[in-house]
């Protein structure tokens, strides 16, 4: 047992430190810091920042341009990254697809996807949900019919994380209707410029269309956008499930939004005295803080196994449970430490720039709005009750 | 980064584990503690012959191991199979002998390592709750003698020791730190009465009056006024043992219910299809892998400057008491009616983890004192 980080690993942290403070633009970082909406051109940016020092695809294999930094050292920038207010890279076409396409996919597929994914010429989104499969997710009813060279896309897809900016789609689409659900599957890359694909925003709790409904009418996809083998599909979505998750737990969002947390519990004043000091409040924040120690443990834990490894299994899905729990705790507390200064709701000031002005102190515009956003953390990925389930299942064999 | 345990703790468990397999079954367990003996002397001999004892003291203590995760890999085992020999008095009172001790005094740690005498520490008392600054019992010279007044309670193992550790204030009001004193004295020096009884967990427990007691100079154990500074870091190291010993209960009463959900059927299927249970379950296994954190946190800080060593103590305690009555009330309804009974290991396992929150300040008490901690 040692609970120490390598010389190398610190070595690695205070590099990735020194970048982030040299690179990460000021603007950028105030917007992540104060909780305001990321424009498409800022994600841009950060993903442009990333690639340019080589670093924006951590899992992948350095032939393709990536990494292949360990987990412990995914675990490292993640943080350093949350700590410094930096944005979160987008995960849909680095960590969602692109391991499906150097697992499954073929050699053409990956020369032709992945430098465009680095590059910034496309970007994806997520075609997994349905309005009739959410947590059953190998429900899905999308119907893709093989016609000659190609396949002909009917449906509908669901809560479709910024795919208001996205020109790529992958999805899960049903090819056998015959076959046992699980069976019939097929995982197709879909280009969101052909003919019959409609983009619709869902507004949400938080007054933002993060999410949106994708519409297939008749779209012809050329057959070579199929991933692996027809009626496959189902294996590879779940193979993401069980790879490259480190980043689940969010320890590094959690811990720098305890930060800000205390940052406000001291300055907010409650009966003439600091917030920090109402015994109830910080019983609260004290067991959050405590769970997140403990949470910040069991991560690396995780995380060392990983990079020794050894897949994780149902420590993924415990890390997402408690992970999430605790990530919602501190955005509920951030929120009650507003007070009054949480109520007023001030979308410019959160889609402005930085020099908007706000009511309320800093972290006041946001307190309210990215609570109600962060109750997605329980519901996407495998709700946290498919996550218990898998739990017990792996323990029990039932 | 290294979450591995090293191959001489490794054996240590191991050797650990096999000889309580063997020696320690739930219905001896049960016959010792219905026989009215406080612990199977025995048991305790072979503990000491396996280095149990000698796992929980540094090499120049006498011992090979003394770290947090020594403490941590013995007393996880120790919880497991629910132990009540005196292996943490050897922690608390021979921890300190060890550590503030003069030449001689020290050579009755020796003897603790070797198991042929136990030392108790005495230091709660009726008003201090679980405040080890709280000290009312007086120590007051008279002429070349020092002498002792007042009233020890829960006093683990104080019945069955030899020598008692004991807090006294020489100095100072009663909730001051400056001024308290620690003292070997034996259990058969005149003025000292011990009763003992037996906590809710089995563990044999003690009230000790102190009447008049005179000791020599000698008994000093460290220096005058400063033991409180030496009570708490034996203290933390107590908590350690004990967060790891509530870490093995958990874990042996979550193997307990894992195997009923899949033997007991109710309406013809085994219950542990039911998701009712099923996500309970799984809540439980999250808070288990969470406390087997907190421990760590704490066992890897044990040597750490006292300020961060106190932060984990506090922090493990904390999350151990809520897991702990987590573990132990979920594990009691999912069982049902057989979890409640005294035939069946689990309710011992659910008494001890639940007594332990009651032992050197409780999840409310550590919560309030992270707070306090992290402020300053």
């Amino acid at each position: 047992m040692d609970l120490n980080y390598t010389r190398e690993e610190q070595a690695f942290r205070t590099e990735v430190r020194q970048w982030l403070k040299e690179t990460l633009p000021h603007e950028l970082r105030e917007k992540v810091r104060l909780g305001k909406r990321l424009a498409k051109a800022d994600m841009e940016l950060w993903h442009s920042l990333l690639n340019a020092r080589g670093w924006l695809a951590p899992n992948w294999p350095r032939a393709y341009g990536g990494c292949e930094w360990n987990a412990v050292q995914r675990h490292i920038f993640e943080e350093e990254a949350c700590l410094a207010h930096a944005p979160r890279s987008l995960p849909f076409g680095l960590s969602m697809l692109a391991p499906v396409l150097l697992a499954f996919g073929t050699e053409d597929q990956r020369q032709r996807f992945l430098p465009r994914i680095l590059n910034g010429r496309d970007w994806w989104c997520q075609g997994y949900s349905e309005p009739g499969a959410g947590s059953d997710l190998a429900a899905v009813k999308t119907r893709a019919v093989r016609d000659g060279g190609h396949y002909v896309v009917n449906g509908q897809k669901t809560w479709t994380t910024l795919g208001q900016h996205a020109n790529w789609i992958f999805c899960l689409v049903r090819t056998d209707p015959g076959a046992k659900k699980q069976e019939g599957i097929s995982f197709l890359l879909i280009d969101m410029d052909t003919p019959g694909v409609t983009v619709r925003p869902i507004v949400l709790i938080d007054g933002e269309p993060e999410v949106n409904e994708v519409f297939f009418d008749n779209v012809r996809v050329p057959a070579e956008n199929l991933v692996g083998e027809e009626n496959k599909g189902w294996t590879y979505a779940k193979y993401l499930l069980t790879h490259e998750r480190t980043n689940i737990a969010g320890v590094g969002f959690s811990t720098a939004l305890l930060t800000t947390l205390k940052h406000v519990a001291g300055r907010v004043k409650s009966g003439g005295r600091p917030l920090a000091e109402n015994p109830h409040f910080a019983a609260r924040m004290a067991q959050a803080e405590i769970d997140l120690m403990a949470m910040a443990t069991t991560n690396l834990r995780v995380v060392s196994a990983a990079a020794k490894g050894q897949a994780p299994g149902a420590e993924s899905s415990m890390l997402k449970v408690k992970g999430t729990v605790i990530r919602q705790e501190l955005t509920s507390l951030l929120r009650r430490a507003m007070g009054p200064d949480a109520l007023p709701f001030q979308p410019d000031f959160l889609d402005g720039g930085s020099n908007a002005a706000a009511l309320g102190p800093d972290h006041a515009a946001a307190a309210a709005p990215s609570y109600f956003n962060m109750r997605k953390l329980s519901i996407f990925g495998g709700s946290n009750e498919v996550q218990r389930t898998i739990i017990t299942k792996a323990i029990l064999g039932l | 980064m290294d979450f591995n345990l090293t191959e001489e703790r490794m054996m240590l468990r191991d050797t650990l584990r096999r000889f309580l397999a063997d020696k320690y079954a739930h219905e001896n367990r049960r016959a010792l503690i219905a026989a009215g003996e406080p612990f199977d002397t025995g048991i305790y001999a072979g503990l000491a012959g396996l280095g149990v004892l000698g796992a929980m003291f540094r090499e120049d203590q006498g011992g090979f191991g003394g770290e947090g995760f020594d403490l941590m890999v013995v007393f996880e085992e120790l919880g497991r199979a629910g132990v009540i020999e005196p292996v943490l008095p050897a922690v608390l009172a021979g921890g300190l002998i060890a550590a503030i001790g003069n030449g001689r005094q020290r050579g009755l740690a020796d003897e603790i390592i070797a198991g042929t005498h136990l030392a108790a520490l005495a230091q709660g008392e009726a008003g201090s709750r679980y405040d080890l600054n709280h000290v009312e019992t007086t120590a007051a010279a008279k002429g070349d003698a020092i002498v002792l007044n007042g009233i020890k309670t829960h006093v683990l193992y104080g019945a069955e020791a030899q020598t008692l550790v004991v807090s006294a204030r020489e100095a100072g009001a009663v909730a001051d730190a400056a001024g308290i004193s620690l003292f070997l004295v034996p259990v058969n020096t005149p003025g000292v009465t011990v009763s003992g009884h037996r906590n809710m967990d089995a563990i044999p427990s003690a009230t000790v009056a102190l009447d008049g007691v005179r000791l020599a100079e000698t008994a000093r154990l460290g220096a005058a006024g400063g033991g409180l500074e030496a009570l708490e870091a034996a203290v933390a190291r107590g908590l350690a043992a004990l967060c790891a010993e509530a870490l093995g209960a958990m874990e042996a009463a979550k193997d307990l219910t894992i195997s009923y959900l899949k033997e007991r059927k109710q309406f013809g299927l085994p219950i542990g299809k039911f998701q009712a249970l099923q996500h309970r379950m799984a809540d439980m296994l999250i808070e288990v892998e969470q406390a087997r954190s907190a421990v760590i946190n704490l066992a890897g800080n044990l040597d750490q400057p006292r300020e961060l060593r106190e932060i984990h103590a506090s922090a493990a305690k904390n999350l151990i008491g809520r897991a702990g009555a987590l573990v132990a009330e979920e594990c009691i309804q999912m069982h049902g009616g057989i979890g409640m009974t005294d035939e069946y290991a689990l309710s011992h396992f659910a008494r001890r983890l639940t007594m332990i929150d009651h032992l050197f300040g409780d999840t409310d008490y550590h919560l309030e004192r992270f707070i306090a901690l992290k402020a300053g």
